[in-house]
Parts: C-alpha cells; sequence; structure tokens
C-alpha cells in the first residue's frame, strides 16, 4: 500500500511530539485513511525478561496505545486531541527478541463524542499476532484542542484537506 | 545473584532497587518501590522522556500502562514463596484523569491466586489515592 503524504506527515509529526515514543524509537510505517502502521524498533532498553531478551508487555501496551491515538488522526477529516478513555490489551505469545514489533490500527466506529479503535501488534506476518487491543478515545473536538498543537501536527498541509 | 537470592536479599534489607535493576524496562521508566510490612507501594518519578502530550504536559498512556503492568508483576513476585517472573495475559486499563507531569503512585490489590493464573487490581494515583489517575485489572500466568 502507498502511503498518504499528508496524513504521513501529520501521523509523524504527532508522534515526534511525544517525548517517549523518541524514547522507544516508535516510528510511523505507514498512513492511508482510516489506517496506520508504526514500528517499535528492539532494544535493550524495553527488554522485561533479562533472561531470554523478551520486550516487556509495557512498551507494547504504549506501542499499540500510540497506534490506536494516532489512527485517530487518519479517521478524522480534521485534526482533535482524542484523550484515551480506555485500552484492553491481550498479549498472545511473547515477541521474538532482536526483532521490531509493528502494530496496525484502524477506527472501527466514530461517533460524535467516541472513537472507537482495533490493533494488532505482529512481527513477521499480521496473521500471528503477539497481541491486540481495543481501545475507546474521548472526542473533545477540534476547536478544544490547543491552537499551538494544531498548528504543529497540520503543519503547511491545510491547503490539501 | 539468581532472582530468588535477590529477592531474598531485598526482602531482608528492605532495599528493592537491586531487584528492579534487573529489569532494563522497568530502569527506562524510572520505577521505584518501597515495602510497609505487607503493604507495598511503587513509584514512578516524574521523567521528561516518560511524556507523551507535551502541550498539557502528560505521561504518556503507554508509560502509565506500562509502570501499572510491572507494578503488578514484581507484587506478584514479592509475595512468592519461589519468585519468578510472571507472564502477562491481559491488563484492562481504564483512564480517569491526566497524568501530569510529576510523580505517580501505584498500588496492587492480589484479587485472586490461583495455581496458574492470577488477577490483579492496579490503581495509579498522584495528588491523592482517592483521585485516582487511572484502574487497571490484569492477568498473569505462572508457567
Amino acid at each position: 500500500m502507498k502511503n498518504d503524504p499528508v496524513l504521513f506527515g501529520r501521523v509523524s509529526r504527532f508522534v515526534g511530539s511525544l517525548a517517549q515514543c523518541g524514547e522507544l524509537g516508535i516510528k510511523p510505517v505507514l498512513a492511508v485513511p482510516n489506517e496506520l502502521i508504526l514500528e517499535l524498533p528492539y532494544s535493550n532498553a524495553i527488554v522485561g525478561n533479562p533472561d531470554s531478551g523478551v520486550i516487556h508487555g509495557g512498551a507494547i501496551t504504549t506501542l499499540m496505545d500510540t497506534t490506536s491515538g494516532s489512527v485517530v488522526i487518519c479517521g478524522l477529516p480534521e485534526f482533535e486531541l482524542c484523550p484515551t478513555l480506555d485500552l484492553r490489551v491481550d498479549y498472545m505469545h511473547a515477541a521474538k527478541p532482536g526483532a521490531s514489533v509493528f502494530a496496525k490500527a484502524t477506527c472501527y466506529k466514530i461517533t460524535k463524542n467516541i472513537i472507537f479503535t482495533r490493533c494488532l501488534a505482529y512481527q513477521e506476518s499480521d496473521e500471528e499476532p503477539v497481541a491486540q487491543c481495543v481501545a475507546t478515545f474521548m472526542r473533545i473536538g477540534a476547536e478544544a484542542t490547543p491552537l499551538e498543537f494544531r498548528k504543529m501536527i497540520v503543519g503547511n498541509d491545510e491547503e490539501h484537506v | 545473584m539468581d532472582l530468588k537470592e535477590l529477592m531474598a536479599k531485598a526482602h531482608e534489607t528492605g532495599d528493592y532497587s537491586e531487584l528492579i535493576a534487573t529489569i532494563p524496562y522497568a530502569v527506562t521508566l524510572g520505577v521505584e518501590c518501597e515495602r510497609f510490612g505487607d503493604e507495598v507501594l511503587f513509584k514512578l518519578p516524574r521523567k521528561k522522556s516518560n511524556i507523551g502530550n507535551p502541550i498539557l504536559p502528560a505521561i504518556h498512556g503507554g508509560v502509565i500502562g506500562g509502570f501499572m503492568e510491572i507494578s503488578a508483576a514484581l507484587h506478584l513476585m514479592m509475595f512468592q514463596d519461589t519468585p519468578k517472573l510472571p507472564k502477562i495475559v491481559d491488563i484492562s486499563l481504564d483512564y480517569l484523569r491526566a497524568g501530569l507531569d510529576r510523580d505517580t503512585y501505584v498500588e496492587c490489590q492480589l484479587t485472586r491466586q490461583g495455581s496458574r493464573v492470577a488477577n490483579v487490581i492496579v490503581t495509579a494515583w498522584q495528588k491523592s489515592r482517592s483521585e485516582p489517575i487511572a484502574l487497571a485489572r490484569a492477568h498473569f500466568l505462572f508457567s
């Protein structure tokens, strides 16, 4: 699939503004309407089990929370800051040490107040998921989103919308 | 030192930092722990790299979730006869308030310990225990 340059730019700026994502090296891979893939590279900093080198579930929670929270940018016509209401993560099996984990998310329902998202974390293939996550986000509206933040995310691509 | 020895030493001295230092992700977040008899309090001191939303600024929701998950796993290990790193099965997180750029505390409650699975309820707060910023329920597997 080909990247949507406007969405990819917005998601990159959004994810780039989150200090924890910089710390873990989380970065966007693919952004298209209503679908987003982010990558979490393997590093020693996120290891949960020092004997096996398996990464901690918490790092996967951060990856999936970020992907689910950012796919909202790909699902809404305008940028809105959407706080997380809840998040449920099922861990199907340990991620293989030494390899990146990818998370693919989609908004499966958008209402006036709430956005419902689904997200899969995987390594080689999304048919063999490492974890799955469903989440809900609150819509506070584009006008309630701080203007400064909105400008930073939307950048110069406003005319494309 | 293996996990059993580290745990025994931590129980004896009341200093769990050496034990936590063996988990790289816990060090990345900056997790601390203090025990008061049978009560255990986990602390996540404010840290720039744990921030998500830069405008508020607020702690990344994933960091709060990760901190709660680590705390629950450590809590389980601390009360086992033979400490072993439990495997997380699932976690359900409710975010109640923004986690501001300040210290965060976590307390765990072991709801049910079966032979293979444990259920833990986790509460996270900043200003006051009566105003939690997040609640979680998690299942862990021992195998």
